[in-house]
Parts: C-alpha cells; sequence; structure tokens
C-alpha cells in the first residue's frame, strides 16, 4: 500500500464568474521515503493539489468536486477539521516558498517549533525545549540552544527556512511538502537547503513531495517526477526517463528552459505564449495552442494518461508518433 | 526599546511646546477686550481693569509670552477666575473622576469592540458579520449626548434604576459608583466600540491572509489558538496605536458625558468654564488635558514597539 | 494610482457584457457605486435629509420661531407632524430649519479642507523643505482631542454660526492637509511625475496635472466622514451653548432645551437626535461607499 495514493481529484473554487476547475482528474501516488517532484509553471495546479492533501484550502471557496486523497490508509477528503489537525504535523508536515513571511514574527522561533510538538504530544516543558534544540541543530543551526530565543526577524532567509524544516519535522512526519522551497533563496543557499532535504530524508525516512517550476531542482532531489499542465498531469515518470527520454512536448520545452552549464552553447528557449487561464482553456489538449507538434486530432478530446513502459505515463497523443520518428 | 523611548519623547518636545503656544494664542481669539469679556457686562471699568492686571494683559505680548512659559516651568498656568484658585489645582482635583469614567469606558470599548471585530472576521460575509458591522455603523453614527440622553430618559425617568446623573466615587461607595457610572461610560464607549469593531474586523481579516497564518495551521494546531494566539497578537499590534486614539476620543468626549449627567470631572470643569468665560481656566485645562494625551501617546508607542518584536530589537 | 491600476482584481472580474471601452472611466466608477448597497442606501438617507434643508422655506410655514403657548408639548401626529415644544414651536419647523444649518456647516467645513487641507496637504507633501515646519504645526493641532480644541476656540470666539464653522475648520484641516500629503509624497516618486520633472514641468504643472487628480480618490473618501465629523460636532457644541444663538433652531440647542422636559416631553429630544443619527449614518454608509469603490485599499488601513 502506498503512503499516499491520490484518485481522480478534482479541486475546484467558486468564482464571481462562476465554478473554476483549478486541478482536474489528478491521479498519483507515493511510497515511503520516496521523493516525487511535481513541475509546472505557475497556476498548473501543483500548490492547489498540495493544499488540497493538506486540508488548507478555505472552503468556500475552494471545493473538492471528486476524487480521493488517502494517506497511509486513511482517507483524509471527508475528514472534519478537528480530525485533520491531527494528520497535520506527525502524519503530513509542510514548508513553503517564503521563509520570510510563513514566521510568525512576534513569536520566538523556540516557541513556534515548541508549540508544533505541544500540538500532539505530551511532553514536559523540560523536553519540549530539548526536542527543539535538537531539530535547530539538525537542520544545521549554528549554537541552537542560543538561537532559540531569536525571532525570526533576527535569522537570515536560509537560516529560517531551516526553522521552517525543523519545525515542520519537530512530530517526526511521515510525509513532507516541500512548496516551491527555494525559490524565495539565493542560489547558494537554494542547494544547501536541497542537500539537507536529502539528508534528512535519509534520517528520518519520510516522503517528500517537492512542487517547484524548477527543473534543476528535481534533477537533483527526486526519484519520481510529475508534470502538470493547466490543472492536469501530463507526465509522469522516473527522474532519469524524463531527462534521457521525455515525452510530452510541454515536458521537453520546460527541459529547454534549464540553462545548462555542461552544453557549448546555454540553450535557453522559453516555450512560447502563456498557460491559459483556467476560464479559457482550449478544447481537447491544453496545450494544444502552444504545442509545435500539435494536429487537428488533439483538438478532438483531452488525451489520456497512458503508460508508455515502466512508470511512465504521458497524456499527449503524439508521444509516441514522436519518438518513432 | 531604551532607543524607541528616546526618539519618541525627543519627537514629543516640540509638539508640547508648539502646543503650549498655540494655547497661550488662544486668548487673543477673544475678539475686543478679554478683560471686559471676562468682567461682563455689567462690570465697572475698574474691574476690567483689575482682571486686566490680573491676567498681565497690559504687559507687551513678548513679556506676557514669557511670563506664559516661566509659569509653565513653575507648573503655574494662572488662576482660574471661576474657583479662585490655580488652574492646575483645580483640573488634578477633577482628575480622579474623569480618569475612572474614561477607564470604565475603555474596558467596555476593548470588551465590545474586540470582541465584535473578531467575530464579524472569522464569520466575514455571514450574518453575524453583518449583524456586528451593523451595529458599528450605528455605534460611530449616534451621538453620545443623545444615547445619553435616551438611557436617561429610559433607565432613569421612565424606569427609575439607574439615577439621572451625579457622580459617587469610587472610593466611598463601588456599588454607588458603579450606578452612577455605567450610564456615561455606556454612552461614552458605544462610538469607540463602533470604531474598534470596525478596525479590528479589517485588522484580523488582513491578518489572517498571511503565510504565517497558513504555517500555523499547516502544523496542526488548533483553530483556537491559531486565531487567539498567532493572529491577534499580530492584529494587536495595529490595533494598538488605534487604541490610543481611543484614549483621546474618551477624554474629549467626556467633555460633553460629564456635562450631560453632572459629573464633577474635568470635562464638567471645562464646561463650566467655558459657560463663565473663565478663559484661563478654558486655556490651561485644555493644555493639560493634550499634554496628559501626548504622554499617554508615548505609553502607548512604547506598547506598541514592545509588542513588535522588529521594533523592540531594533 | 491610475483608475483602473487600483482595481485589477475588480477590473478582471468584471462581466464580459459590459461595454467599457467606449465610455468615460467615470462611469464604471459610477456604476459601481451604485451597486454598491451601502453606498446607495446612505445616500437615499442622506438624500431625504438633504431635500429637507434646501426645501426648508417651502416644505414649513417659514418660522420656526413662530410662538403658540396655546399649543405647547403638542405631541407628534395630529396637527403638529413633529408635535411643539414648551413654547408651542413645531418641532417640524425647527428641526427642518435645523437641517438647512447642519448641512450647510457641515458643507462648509468640508469646502474649507477640500481647500485648506489640500493646499497645506500638497505643498507639505510636494516640497520637502515645507514639510518638516508645516507637519510640526500640523502635528501639534492634532494633539489636542478634537471636540476640545473646537470647544476652546468657539469658547474664545464667542457662539456664532461662523465662529463654529471656523473652528471645525482649524481643528479638521490638520486631519485632511495629512492624509493628502501621504498621497502626494507617494505619486511624486511615481515615474510618470519623475518623468514629468524630468521633461521641465513647472511644480504648479505637475502638481495640477499629474499630482492632485490622482490624489483625489482617498481626499474625497475622507470628506464624506467629514462631513459625518462636522454635522456630529456641530450638534455637540450647540447642545453645550456654544453654537448658533437661539432661538435659532438647531438640532443640538433643540435638544438641549428639550433637557427640562423630557419626562413629559421626550419627543422634542428624540425627533432632531434621530434626524441628526439619521444624517451621520447617511454620510458614513456614503463614505463607506466611496472608501470600497473608489480606494480599496483603504479597507485595510481605514
Amino acid at each position: 500500500m502506498s503512503l499516499l495514493d491520490i484518485r481522480g481529484l478534482t479541486t475546484a473554487f467558486q468564482t464571481e464568474r462562476g465554478e473554476i476547475t483549478a486541478v482536474e482528474d489528478i491521479s498519483f501516488s507515493l511510497e515511503e521515503g520516496e521523493i516525487l517532484g511535481i513541475v509546472g509553471e505557475s497556476g498548473s495546479g501543483k500548490s492547489v493539489t498540495a493544499l488540497t492533501v493538506m486540508g488548507l484550502l478555505p472552503r468556500p471557496p475552494a471545493r473538492i468536486v471528486s476524487g480521493s486523497v488517502r494517506f497511509a490508509g486513511q482517507e483524509l477528503t471527508g475528514l472534519s477539521e478537528r480530525q485533520m489537525q491531527k494528520v497535520r504535523g506527525p502524519g503530513i508536515a509542510m514548508i513553503f516558498q517564503e521563509p520570510m513571511t510563513s514566521l510568525n514574527p512576534v513569536f520566538r522561533i523556540g516557541e513556534q517549533i515548541m508549540e508544533t510538538i505541544r500540538a500532539h504530544e505530551r511532553l514536559s516543558t523540560r523536553a519540549l525545549r530539548d526536542r527543539a534544540v535538537q531539530m535547530l541543530e539538525k537542520v544545521g543551526i549554528p549554537s541552537p540552544a542560543r538561537r532559540l530565543d531569536d525571532y525570526p526577524h533576527q535569522l537570515s532567509g536560509g537560516q529560517r527556512q531551516r526553522v521552517m524544516i525543523a519545525m515542520a519535522l519537530a512530530c517526526n512526519p511521515r510525509l513532507l511538502i516541500a512548496d516551491e522551497p527555494t525559490t524565495a533563496l539565493d542560489v547558494t543557499i537554494q542547494a544547501q537547503i536541497l542537500d539537507l532535504l536529502m539528508d534528512l530524508r535519509d534520517e528520518f525516512g519520510m516522503a517528500i513531495m517537492i512542487i517547484t517550476h524548477n527543473m534543476g531542482v528535481v534533477a537533483e532531489t527526486a526519484d519520481r517526477v510529475m508534470v502538470m499542465y493547466a490543472g492536469r498531469v501530463v507526465e509522469e515518470a522516473p527522474v532519469g526517463t524524463v531527462f534521457d527520454a521525455p515525452l510530452h512536448p510541454y515536458t521537453r520545452g520546460l527541459l529547454d528552459c534549464v540553462p545548462s552549464l555542461s552544453a557549448a552553447k546555454p540553450r535557453l528557449v522559453a516555450i512560447p505564449g502563456n498557460l491559459p487561464e483556467p476560464a479559457r482553456r482550449p478544447s481537447g489538449c491544453r496545450f494544444r495552442p502552444r504545442c509545435g507538434l500539435a494536429v487537428p486530432a488533439c483538438a478532438a478530446a483531452i488525451p489520456p494518461l497512458d503508460p508508455h513502459g515502466p512508470g511512465h505515463r504521458v497524456a499527449c497523443i503524439r508521444a509516441t508518433a514522436e519518438v518513432a520518428a | 526599546m531604551i532607543g524607541v523611548a528616546l526618539r519618541r519623547i525627543g519627537s514629543a518636545v516640540p509638539v508640547l511646546l508648539l502646543v503650549s503656544l498655540i494655547t497661550f494664542g488662544m486668548m487673543r481669539l477673544i475678539p475686543g477686550d478679554p478683560a471686559a469679556a471676562i468682567a461682563g457686562l455689567s462690570a465697572t471699568q475698574r474691574e476690567i481693569e483689575q482682571i486686566r492686571a490680573d491676567l498681565g494683559l497690559n504687559e507687551p505680548f513678548l513679556v506676557q509670552l514669557l511670563r506664559w512659559y516661566g509659569g509653565l516651568l513653575q507648573g503655574d498656568l494662572g488662576r482660574s477666575i471661576l474657583m479662585g484658585k490655580g488652574v492646575v489645582a483645580v483640573t488634578f482635583e477633577r482628575l480622579p473622576v474623569t480618569l475612572g469614567l474614561s477607564a470604565y469606558a475603555l474596558v467596555l470599548t476593548l470588551a465590545i469592540g474586540l470582541l465584535a471585530g473578531i467575530l464579524a472576521a472569522l464569520r466575514q460575509n455571514t450574518l453575524i458579520d453583518q449583524l456586528a458591522m451593523m451595529f458599528a455603523m450605528i455605534g460611530i453614527s449616534v451621538p453620545s449626548f443623545f444615547l445619553g440622553l435616551l438611557m436617561i430618559i429610559l433607565f432613569s425617568v421612565r424606569l427609575g434604576w439607574l439615577p439621572t446623573g451625579g457622580y459617587i466615587p469610587f472610593g466611598e461607595d463601588p456599588w454607588g459608583w458603579f450606578r452612577s457610572a455605567t450610564m456615561p461610560a455606556i454612552s461614552l464607549a458605544l462610538l469607540q466600540a463602533g470604531l474598534l469593531a470596525r478596525i479590528t474586523r479589517s485588522t484580523m481579516l488582513e491578518v489572517m491572509r498571511q503565510d504565517y497564518i497558513r504555517t500555523a495551521r499547516a502544523k496542526g494546531l488548533p483553530g483556537r489558538q491559531v486565531v487567539f494566539k498567532h493572529a491577534l497578537a499580530n492584529a494587536m499590534i495595529p490595533i494598538t496605536t488605534v487604541i490610543g486614539i481611543i484614549i483621546s476620543l474618551l477624554l474629549s468626549g467626556a467633555v460633553v458625558t460629564e456635562a450631560l449627567f453632572s459629573i464633577p470631572g474635568i470635562g464638567g470643569l471645562l464646561t463650566q468654564a467655558v459657560l463663565n468665560r473663565d478663559y484661563p481656566l478654558v486655556q490651561g485645562g485644555l493644555l493639560l488635558v493634550t499634554a496628559f494625551l501626548v504622554l499617554v501617546n508615548i505609553g502607548i508607542d512604547m506598547l506598541y514597539a514592545w509588542l513588535d518584536p522588529r521594533v523592540r530589537y531594533e | 494610482m491610475s483608475e483602473t491600476g487600483a482595481l485589477p482584481l475588480e477590473a478582471t472580474l468584471a462581466a464580459p457584457e459590459a461595454e467599457p471601452r467606449r465610455r468615460h472611466p467615470a462611469w464604471a466608477t459610477l456604476r459601481r457605486l451604485f451597486r454598491h448597497r451601502l453606498f446607495v442606501t446612505g445616500l437615499v438617507l442622506f438624500g431625504i435629509i438633504a431635500f429637507m434643508a434646501a426645501a426648508a422655506p417651502w416644505i414649513t410655514d417659514a418660522n420656526p420661531n413662530r410662538l403658540s403657548m396655546r399649543n405647547k408639548f403638542q405631541p407628534p401626529g395630529g396637527d403638529w407632524v413633529f408635535g411643539t415644544d414648551n413654547f408651542g414651536r413645531s418641532l417640524w419647523s425647527r428641526v427642518v430649519w435645523g437641517a438647512q444649518l447642519s448641512v450647510m456647516i457641515g458643507l462648509s467645513v468640508v469646502a474649507l479642507n477640500a481647500v485648506f487641507g489640500t493646499l497645506i496637504g500638497a505643498l507639505a507633501g510636494y516640497f520637502r523643505r515645507l514639510d518638516n515646519i508645516l507637519m510640526r504645526v500640523n502635528d501639534a493641532l492634532m494633539a489636542f482631542p478634537a471636540i476640545l480644541l473646537a470647544i476652546g476656540v468657539t469658547a474664545m470666539l464667542g457662539p456664532s454660526t461662523f465662529n463654529v464653522i471656523l473652528a471645525l475648520g482649524i481643528v479638521y484641516i490638520p486631519r485632511t492637509a495629512r492624509i493628502v500629503r501621504a498621497s502626494v509624497i507617494v505619486l511624486r516618486e511615481m515615474e510618470y511625475v519623475q518623468a514629468a520633472v524630468a521633461a521641465g514641468a513647472g511644480h504648479w504643472r505637475i502638481l495640477r496635472h499629474h499630482i492632485l487628480p490622482n490624489a483625489m480618490a482617498p481626499m474625497i473618501v475622507q470628506l464624506s466622514f467629514l462631513f459625518a465629523y462636522a454635522v456630529l460636532s456641530e450638534a455637540t457644541l450647540s447642545f453645550l451653548g456654544l453654537g448658533a444663538v437661539p432661538p435659532t433652531p438647531t438640532w443640538g440647542n433643540i435638544m438641549a432645551e428639550g433637557r427640562d422636559f423630557m419626562r413629559d416631553a421626550p419627543w422634542i429630544i428624540a425627533i432632531p437626535g434621530v434626524t441628526l443619527m439619521i444624517t451621520v449614518l447617511g454620510l458614513n454608509m456614503l463614505g463607506d461607499g466611496l472608501r470600497d469603490v473608489l480606494d480599496p485599499r483603504l479597507r485595510i488601513q481605514q
């Protein structure tokens, strides 16, 4: 049994112009200790997927239209807020893009870590403090006992993200969702944070769902990759396959966006056009208007996510044709 | 923190200097001869001359100004014509009454305003929200003296539950104080409660949208803790500034309320002074109340700095 | 900020059936205003009062001070719509003429603020040299509790309608100036203003054409709330005996006179009180509506 198993998930938002589907018919699963990279442009539905799993979308306006989210054998979609609170923390934890604004500015970081533990476990004040120090140490904060009494504004961006990670892992979760964890950080710090996440995965054994628009981040961390476009999964494969033999034209476009140091000339080709607005999605394949390989048949129906080899699924009717050519 | 305090006190000095200069200048707004105006229509020329001499109005302008600041430094704001005593002494005698009443009204304001505002924010766009905001809108639109009069008509004249006016010091008889101060405090508090509810609501809505609230929820904290610890601690920072404004409004509102309920506080005193053309008392009382408010606002700014670690650890 | 720049969300969410391209942007703003429930309610409430004020000579028997001792303390209804007071004067007449005075004073204070508040705020915000001195004086005036300063000034000047307007002007102009100054400081740094400076436009031209038109929205919102405060303050001053001198009817002095008869003739207090409340409520609702539509950012700061 997978740790996380999502089947046919559709999430929609009520807006003044009617209901807009943010995520449509998503299915994927995540094994214990596995790192899954979810890739796509902003607006592709990555974050909505994560927030749906966490039960953090404001309802209304958000609504789970259909599908199921099973975590460690437990169905999460029907849970009450109170039951969900028990899952958040020890079950699934989450870190966010903006370490600058994700920590509460008026509480000491020690308190913010300790209250997380206090919400889920009964521990003495002494033990809480020890655990907080231990967590800060694990995420590489120097002289952690003293930093416990610091306020977030006294830390650098990288340190704040480390504190966020310490906080998320304080209850030893089985799944960590990292939503663009390095986007807001300096390039040198980015690599450190990614290394830290990998090390912690090895130590704690939790699974990680890492959400990013950066293929480089995926290459460095993920075991498996899922590419999303306009609310749907377009390709899913082990990380090696995605980089060596991507099948979906969109995935290939994304890969062309990664500046490669080894190539003689850095290739930096942007995909032409923009992500369609949810209300103005084209018929058939949603990537069709921006796709160089589109044929009339692409407009007929949304292409199904079909298997193309071991662990490889692609939603493109031109995928095989192109490879054969 | 000490830096904040020093800077704040430093900026208050020029304000206080200007405030005292403006109050000094107010005497000069009196059209014609102030001495004659004070003495009244039936006064003889001698009496007018006497008042003129008492107030030092014969001196050149600069001498009067220096005398005013000299007096200020010694804590002397002149003599009240009505009371025959020093303005400072008369004002300080009445201060506890006004402070007691204002404190009572402030407690009511905070209780009603914060509660209504938080509730409205948490239940945004529901009936509770609409009722709370309707209450707040009426609160900021009802003149306090009208509300006071309505309460007197209902609770004192018709039902006979509470006295129509007067004031019993808390030290003498706490229950009597409560009976005499409740209607004035309510009429004083309603406006500010409405104001506070509106601001609390919008501040809470803004805070609830912040990333750290999402983090708190993602950690699995109970909803109560997310709202009353994480959100409120941040919302209180801007709300503190508003409380400074509210204290100012309460003290100026007390003038009308005290006059209405015949309460012997500073407000009642100033109204008496105004109606009896006791200009030195009007001038001095206004200056003292304003200076007091400047001090209160320094205190509020300190509280603000203390609530926000980003300012505290500057 | 430009009309569309301020409202990106609402602009994108606007129904596609609208054809805003041909029309002046003011039309879109007006349409949003008239869809704002609070604004419309406020407009109706204040409209009633404004109508009373404007039509006073035609809807009353012209003399609010006509005594009729035979008819004193008539309750509302019957021959006397709003009843009569202790001198048998018609409360309907007195309240309607009081409305005229209230609206007149409110408008005058708003006009004083629009002129001097804008002038001082624009000068302070635009010319850094002037900022310090002007804002010091402003801070000092704002340190006084509003109604107390108004009481002090009218006490010194003596009770009269003109002096009330003057006193309320002195009290509120610094507050308006501060709001205008805040917008001007932001606008001064905008690129299009900097471009105009670089192109050699004069200070006057820049202020008049580039800065002030864009500072109007928060100003209009402020003025509508100011109207409410002015009406409320005037009533308070005249309740304390510092407004227009009796027998000139003002809502405040009618209520003050009614205090002696509140046991037997509570309507003398209740009718002007409710009228005053409706006026202030209407203006506050108008202000809320204007703020929501013209300047959504203010919703957060108030």
